[in-house]
């Protein structure tokens, strides 16, 4: 990360937005990205590419006899010229809007951040000063045994500077980087994938990934067809979390509320305070939570069923979504929190399950596979909804499904099409193991920041076999 | 192609474009590159959204930026950028050879050898492109927009048993200047345009569920929201009386049914089993990590039986409103159409200059597109379309010829393997088909199958008065991620002996 100097300041253009409103209340987010990716397949670089981007978003608040009404909008590349029009744009919204039901006054009183006027981090191709040269070595490495890599790695680093007509500066600088590593036999029959969430790429190692899909890729020299049905199955940490990532996108505290969604009551009301989970399990989101920091306060560029754009700035604290096995929590803003009734809890970028366990998954697959076959998953893919009643989920096993008999890998089996819903699964959950950071597969386009045990679980049901590898 | 009266939009044009472009060009040159290109994108998008007949949010995002691409050494180079300063585009362009460079070390480091050649490409010298629309939508004013959303949701709300409403109206503006080191430049503008309705019904024991409008996204402007391309009156007075009998509906027994599938359902189906099966860069390997790859290998060109004597697909990017459709793609090759799938058997499939030349192909088909000015441009999926039988039934008759089976209408979920083999989707109609003739509808029904089998069982093939253009705002591929739009023409099909899941046992109810 570097720092940059160019003529405008972001929190220069944040003020002088600010000045030039004539709306009754205005909030301007400042978005400055940049990113650098290297992509291969077959063991050689295939795309990469650096970027930067600048976005100003202008929120202006207009009351009226009926209500407030606010206007969205958001520009790219946006020079001191295009300022007055795109403060102008947003008033104009406003007034063209009915009321905005989600209107309330804008935030006050947040401590404004030390770092408002310092220049925005940036990130570029120098992340992979050391990584880069690596990932060659083990393209060289693998192509002599055997294996081919594919896979990805990407650094973004957005700051993003909020500044509202009620007197707040707030700043956050994120990083988000992934790597994915996937080894595949020559003839594309065994394929094996590990994937990493990191912040600045010191901490993650190609060769020490390259090595544990080579041992995968070992265990599926022998190969065993089994059929559909339900069984014991370890979810590895990244599963869960793409498995508990969908079920928290479909926390809707209002959409609950009226009834719509698996965390609705019959009858009316939600289910918060129901025993979801047998094994005390705690799912948990915290901006500050070491390895996994996330903005500390609401940055919502559109008002979404569970964000408000009047929210913006609004301090996010850690909430515990699910305590010790009970469901404590749904999303809300401001706005869902009184028409529901529930707290008013934003959610932060980041999702961690805790159950108290402290077996690796090494350990856990020790115990599996005692009474019939277990399987022991890498991952899932093309997740989507089948019935939102019960947050019934279909999607499919991928990169490797390990047979474990008598808490040994003894092979890997094809994979399968499951239909599962993340919300039965915690409560007939059999054991948790420790908790450790992960890459969510399936989502890691858009959560990346989780921490998941293994689970083990008696009855997984994979519905249908699946030819793909 | 395009019977557009507009002219292309003023603002867009008032921007330096070839300024830019000769400044990033040069100095890409200067620098050694083999090949250069220059793309500068605006693409404006609005959002509304309302939640039972009131504004829950909107949002007018425009993204302005550009990209430098290069061939160097042998390897691919790629940066973007904001600054519309002839220094900054240089700069941009350095930056593009210095990436470059770094993935020609990080090649040497492996040990190979494999050098990036595009397919050639006629040069196309200042040529222009608009899409076919009446209204541009960002003519509209936003009251209107919402005003119209408000009516059509206090319509449905106030019909017998609907709990709640959401809207949403989705528009975009694209425009595009392309430029690169052989010569050829185009300017182009693209609208696009997604009115959708969702009623839902929570009844007194806690029962719920939904039914969407199935008007499909199209590359039509603000017209199409007031009555032109489709039917929104017909379609909003029915919605209430379908979802009350979905609710009253008995659950569907598993097992092997006949199945007519509509066009509102099949579309999605063919976007999954037949487009994302017929990117040659997927059957190369080339998304192997994260989209998948095919199981209609390049090898089987020609030879492999993908469905039955009665499938003809096509490949194009000219179909008149069409979302994935445009005069010229993000690498500068012209918009072409072509076979896929010919009387049951693959005869192509969809390219971009540089997997083309991979391959022995003369000339990309012109399938590359980039979703943003700061994303590299990828093989991306053409307008993928069944062709009806030119003689062909109309739905009535094709469910006609079912014994005991289900018509499936509007897509809903949907998810298929990492190779294109083994599918599931729902909808969001299923009607029961007794002795050719529907029966009232089905709940808790999924249907399974693997993209073979299913597309071999088609045994009967509706006629061109059947087929509706479907399609998608957003179908996401590559990495870093990349949304695009795309559609896809069908008639309605009969499939025979299809697995049906009853979805309330799978949730182990």
């Amino acid at each position: 990360m570097t720092r940059t100097t160019r003529t405008t300041e972001p929190h220069e253009t944040v003020e002088r937005a600010l000045e030039l409103s004539r709306a009754d209340g205005c909030v301007v987010i400042a978005d400055e990205e940049s990113s650098a990716n290297l992509r291969w397949a077959g063991n050689a670089l295939t795309t990469n590419g650096e970027t930067r981007g600048r976005t100003l978003t202008v929120i202006a608040t207009v009351g009226g006899r009926e209500g407030t009404a606010s206007g969205v909008v958001s520009r790219a590349a946006v020079t001191a010229d295009d300022l007055e029009p795109l403060v102008r744009a947003a008033e104009a919204a406003a007034r063209e809007s009915g009321p905005a039901q989600d209107a309330r006054p804008l935030v006050e009183g947040v401590p404004h951040s030390a770092d408002f006027a310092e220049p925005p981090a940036e990130t570029s191709s120098d992340v992979f000063a050391a990584f880069a040269p690596a990932l060659g070595e083990s393209f060289a490495r693998a192509r002599a045994g055997g294996r081919q890599l594919y896979g990805f790695a990407n650094h973004t680093l957005t700051s993003t500077y909020l500044g509202t007509s009620t007197g707040l500066r707030l700043r956050h600088d994120q990083p988000t980087g992934t790597l994915e590593l996937n080894a595949k036999s020559p003839d594309r029959t065994k394929s094996a994938w590990a994937g990493r969430s990191t912040r600045d790429f010191t901490d993650v190692d190609p060769a020490e990934l390259d090595a544990e899909l080579a041992q995968r890729l070992a265990w599926a020299e022998r190969t065993v067809e089994l059929p559909a049905g339900r069984y014991e199955t370890l979810l590895p940490p990244s599963a869960v979390a793409d498995l508990l990532v969908y079920m928290f996108w479909s926390a809707s505290g209002r959409d609950a509320h009226e009834g719509r969604t698996v965390f609705s009551k019959p009858g009316g009301g939600t289910r918060v305070g129901e025993k979801l989970a047998g094994l005390p399990l705690t799912l948990r989101s915290d901006p500050a939570e070491p390895g996994l920091e996330s903005a500390p306060f609401v940055v919502a560029h559109a008002s979404t069923d569970d964000w408000s754009v009047f929210d913006n700035g609004l301090p996010v604290g850690p909430t515990d979504w699910v305590r010790e096995g009970t469901l404590q929590h749904l999303l809300t803003s401001r706005f869902t929190g009184d028409l529901t009734g529930l707290p008013v809890t934003p959610e932060a970028d980041n999702l961690v399950l805790d159950g108290g366990g402290t077996k690796s998954l090494d350990e856990m697959v020790a115990g599996l596979g005692h009474d019939g076959p277990g399987l022991l998953l890498t991952c899932l893919w093309y997740i989507r909804e089948v019935d939102p009643a019960t947050l019934l989920l279909t999607g499919l096993t991928r990169d490797g499904v390990y047979l474990v008999e008598k808490g040994e890998v003894t092979g890997a089996v094809n994979n399968f099409r499951f239909n599962e819903s993340p919300v039965d699964l915690l409560g007939r959950a059999a054991e948790a193991g420790a908790t450790e950071r992960t890459l969510p597969r399936e989502w890691g386009d858009w959560f990346t920041r989780a921490a998941m045990p293994p689970v083990r679980v008696p009855d997984f049901n994979m519905s249908s076999v699946s030819q793909g590898v | 192609m395009s019977k557009s009266v507009h002219s292309l939009d003023d603002g867009f044009l008032a921007l330096p474009l070839s300024a830019l472009a000769d400044a990033a060009l040069a100095r890409a040159r200067a620098l050694g590159a083999e090949h250069a290109d220059f793309r500068l994108e605006r693409v404006r998008s609005a959002a509304l959204r309302l939640k039972d007949a009131k504004l829950a949010g909107s949002t007018d995002t425009t993204d302005l930026g550009y990209a430098v691409r290069v061939v160097h050494g042998g390897a691919w180079g790629f940066a973007a950028g904001v600054d519309l300063t002839m220094d900054a585009a240089a700069r941009v362009a350095a930056r593009a050879v210095a990436m470059a460079k770094l993935s020609a070390r990080v090649i040497a480091a492996a040990g190979a050898d494999e050098r990036v050649e595009l397919a050639p490409e006629p040069v196309h010298a200042e040529k222009t492109w608009i899409s076919a629309y009446e209204v541009n939508p960002f003519d509209v004013p936003d009251a209107d927009k919402t005003g119209l959303l408000t009516e059509w949701s206090e319509r449905l709300l106030a019909a017998p048993g609907i709990s709640h409403v959401d809207a949403s109206l989705l528009a975009v503006q694209e425009n595009k200047f392309y430029a690169d080191t052989a010569g050829t430049s185009t300017t182009q503008q693209r609208v696009r345009m997604h009115p959708e309705l969702t009623a839902v019904t929570v009844t007194d024991s806690g029962d719920f569920d939904s039914m969407r409008t199935l008007a499909p996204p199209a590359g039509r402007g603000w017209e199409y929201a007031t009555g032109t391309g489709w039917d929104w009156d017909e379609e909003l007075a029915r919605i209430p009386g379908w979802l009350a009998e979905k609710l009253a509906a008995p659950s569907v027994e598993a097992g092997s049914y006949d199945l007519v599938v509509d066009p509102s359902n099949l579309w999605l189906t063919i976007h999954e089993s037949v487009g994302h099966a017929t990117e040659l860069d997927r059957a190369l390997g080339y998304e192997a990590a994260y989209a998948g790859t095919s199981f209609a290998t390049f090898d089987q060109l020609g030879t492999l039986r993908y469905g039955s004597g009665l499938m003809n697909v096509t490949g194009d990017r000219t179909a008149e409103h069409g979302l994935a459709s445009i005069g010229y793609d993000d690498e500068g090759v012209q918009a072409q159409s072509w076979d896929l799938v010919r009387e049951g058997v693959l005869v192509g499939y969809q390219t971009d200059r540089r997997i083309a030349k991979l391959t022995g192909f003369d000339r990309s088909n012109g399938c590359a597109y980039a979703d943003s000015p700061a994303h590299v441009p990828v093989q991306r999926m053409a307008n993928v379309s069944l062709q009806p039988a030119p003689e062909g039934p109309t739905t009535e008759e094709l469910i006609g010829e079912v014994e005991r089976g289900i018509y499936v209408v509007g897509d809903r979920s949907w998810s298929i393997d990492m190779q294109r083999y083994n599918f599931q989707f729902t909808a969001q109609r299923f009607f029961r088909i007794e002795n050719g003739r529907l029966a009232g509808q089905l709940k808790d029904v999924a249907y399974q199958a693997t993209t073979t089998d299913f597309w071999g069982s088609m045994s009967a093939i509706g006629g061109p008065e059947t087929y509706v253009l479907g399609g998608t705002f957003s179908c996401g591929k590559a990495q870093p991620g990349q949304s695009a739009s795309v559609s896809h023409g069908c008639p309605s099909a009969l499939f025979r002996n299809v697995n049906i899941l009853n979805t309330t046992q799978e949730a182990g109810r």
